[in-house]
């Protein structure tokens, strides 16, 4: 029974790695930035903590530090990534040339305009 | 069994780190840079981890929390950076 515990432990940990693996490789093909933090930091969020989850399996006397680190990777990481997709659209990285729509522009414009509405009937 | 898994699972994410490595290198930006580091480190965060299972120290889980924590800093004062807000 404790050796198929460690057996699931360790598929996890394989799955896991398969899925940083996906990432790595999103991250090398997607054409433009922001399609790379959508494939980068979402996998490695998921692949890093069904890693531990394997870990916690086969060595469950360390759960305490494992427990930990799981909850801080699923806290940061998407904060992480949200800062910086915010950054890279404030600096103006250019968009891929698939790009359809840019929701954040069109709301960013008319916000704008409303702007404008209020202070010309303010004046 | 469980070990040849492991060392599998190990060699798998060290050749995504190699991946990484590349769009670190190549990168037209600097926040694709940036991109890079960031699924590096939480990658290595993972290797870091099933390291300390192939030594059975659990000192090597403190190492890895300090690096998550340092890492997701760097990440959020460098992009704080890009975006003239520092």
């Amino acid at each position: 029974m404790d050796n198929m515990l460690e057996i699931l432990g360790a598929i996890l940990v394989l799955l896991g790695s398969i899925f940083l693996f996906l990432g790595a490789l999103g991250l090398v093909r997607m054409p433009d930035l922001f399609n790379r933090i959508q494939a980068g930091t979402k996998a490695s969020t998921l692949g890093t903590f069904l890693s531990l989850i394997g870990l916690l399996l086969i060595t469950p006397e360390w759960w305490g530090k494992l427990i930990l680190l799981m909850i801080f990777i699923l806290i940061t990481n998407p904060v992480s990534s949200h800062v910086l997709a915010r950054a890279a659209h404030f600096i103006g990285v250019p968009l891929a040339d698939k790009t359809v729509t840019d929701k954040y522009k069109q709301e960013e414009k008319t916000l704008s305009i409303n702007d404008e509405i209020k202070n010309d009937t303010h004046d | 069994m469980v070990n040849k898994i492991l060392f599998v699972a190990a060699i798998i994410m060290l050749l995504a780190l190699l991946l990484t490595l590349y769009r670190f290198i190549k990168g037209p930006v600097a926040a694709d840079r940036l991109v890079a580091f960031d699924v590096m480190t939480v990658s290595s965060l993972a290797l870091i981890a099933l390291i300390a299972n192939f030594a059975s120290r659990v000192i090597y889980l403190d190492v890895a929390i300090v690096y998550g924590l340092l890492s997701f800093l760097g990440v959020i004062i460098v992009s704080r950076y890009l975006e003239r807000g520092l």
